[in-house]
């Protein structure tokens, strides 16, 4: 290779390298921000800003859904496998909050522990069948869980 | 087919809007992308074809 | 003196001339349009009347069979867009060039086709149309990184400085690219994980995978219609002064 292209070559690979590192380091740095919510587990201990606005994310527990007979006051509780927190939310919950599936909550922890929530999100995952594929699964017992580590990166 | 009737498949269980939106969007970028390189070439083999025909006339 | 070995194949340096490409891609042509009208005419049909809905999602699912191809095709045109600039760069290739400035408006449009669908969808199916997520926000990125190049390049008086500026711009967001891939699995984002991989069994049954690896295929012969179309307007554009040039427009 005649040594200008080989120049140029090194100056591509010099550009696309340093800004890899550039940003990764950036991106190292900013883990925690770029996070869209904190799991129940950073919760419990003490990562996240108490009395300010943030979003967690968990799996909602089987039987874990109350709801209030007379509003829309909902609470039920999210977990990532290692630990739990309690969400309360008054509102209209998305059409795919379900138990054993994921959620991602904005709102507030409030002193008594609980999460107060302004918005509910539902969080799928990848896994996509059709209805009699999923009575089959659920029959069986044989429902794909969302993991742990989907909630706790 | 997964549906019943013709206005079943166009309401598509109640999410209708967002299917047909989606599709439609997505219709209009492709035919945006064919159309316009298409008729760019028109344009440029027309304003070509007229610059050489003034210079055979120099 | 003679130390311009060749290491690269043959094909490599034919390309090379704009005379030689503009007449490969246009016997291409009319192959590719054969098969993205078909692949993608079934492909619609199939996503939208055969393939069985979402047992939690209903019939909004359906709008994977756009979203998907589009999010992949938007990386992939990125990923084509940086390695020809590369290319131009180095071996100081005019269809090189060409072909990096052809795809970003293609990429551009694929890229808001990819968003919209995926608002659209989320308003359903997450109760949003946006959140500021590790994948939502790269993609984002990803189409201002497509206008940035637009519009450096029109900035621009001479074509190859032009072409030099855009391809170092495309080169500096390709790091993008492997942020868009991993941002499910590095952090908590409210995107689910990857669909479709080249490794693992798809997490969906043949009924419903199929019809979208048929609309993703269909969408990449789509995209190179357009791309060659466009390739082969610059060319013409560029080489008006030459002799093949000449002839052609006599012909016409």
């Amino acid at each position: 290779m005649n040594p200008k292209r080989k120049q140029r070559l090194l100056l591509v690979l010099f550009i696309v390298f340093g800004v890899s590192i550039a940003v990764g380091l950036t991106m190292y740095a900013l883990s925690q921000n770029i996070n869209l919510f904190y799991s129940p587990k950073q919760i419990v201990a003490g990562e996240a800003p108490v009395d300010t606005r943030i979003r967690a994310g968990g799996m909602v527990v089987d039987g874990s859904v109350k709801r209030d007979p007379n509003s829309l006051a909902v609470s039920f509780d999210m977990t990532d496998y290692e630990s739990t927190v309690t969400v309360q939310y008054t509102g209209i919950l998305p059409d795919l909050f379900r138990e054993g599936q994921g959620i991602v909550a904005q709102g507030k922890m409030d002193s008594s522990g609980i999460f107060q929530a302004v918005e509910v999100l539902a969080k799928h995952d990848e896994n996509y069948m059709p209805p009699e594929v999923a009575e089959a699964l659920e029959a069986a017992g044989k429902m794909p869980q969302p993991e742990a580590e989907v909630f706790n990166k | 087919m997964s549906f019943d009737s013709f206005s079943d498949f166009l309401a598509m269980g109640g999410h209708g809007l967002y299917v047909w939106l989606s599709y439609g969007i997505a219709l209009a970028v492709i035919v945006i992308n064919l159309v316009g390189p298409v008729m760019a070439r028109k344009q440029l083999l027309a304003d070509l074809l007229r610059r050489l025909r003034r210079e055979g006339n120099n | 003196m003679a130390e311009n070995k060749k290491w690269l194949p043959r094909w490599f340096y034919q390309m090379a001339s704009p005379r030689w490409c503009y007449e490969f891609c246009g016997r291409l042509l009319p192959w590719f349009v054969v098969a993205a009208v078909l692949l993608l005419g079934a492909g619609t049909a199939w996503a939208l009347a055969w393939a069985p809905a979402d047992y939690q999602q209903g019939n909004s699912f359906r709008i994977i069979y756009i979203h998907v191809p589009a999010a992949i095709l938007a990386q992939s045109c990125y990923m084509l867009m940086a390695v020809a600039g590369a290319i131009g760069l180095i071996w100081k290739m005019k269809v090189a060039d060409m072909v990096a400035k052809s795809c970003a408006p293609i990429g551009a449009t694929i890229a808001v086709l990819a968003l919209a669908t995926g608002a659209i969808w989320g308003k359903p199916t997450w109760g949003a149309w946006w959140v500021w997520d590790a994948r939502l926000t790269s993609m984002l990125v990803l189409l201002f990184l497509y206008l940035g190049v637009i519009a450096l390049h029109s900035a621009m008086e001479s074509e190859n400085t032009a072409a030099q500026a855009t391809s170092v711009l495309a080169l500096v967001g390709l790091v993008n690219i492997p942020i868009i891939k991993y941002s499910v699995e590095w952090w908590n984002t409210l995107h689910q994980p990857a669909t479709f991989t080249l490794t693992e069994k798809p997490a969906m049954p043949m009924e419903m995978w199929l019809p979208l690896l048929v609309m993703v295929i269909g969408f990449y012969c789509f995209f190179s219609v357009s791309l060659m179309l466009r390739v082969r307007n610059e060319i013409l554009h560029r080489e008006r002064r030459a002799g093949w040039v000449r002839t052609l427009l006599e012909k016409a």
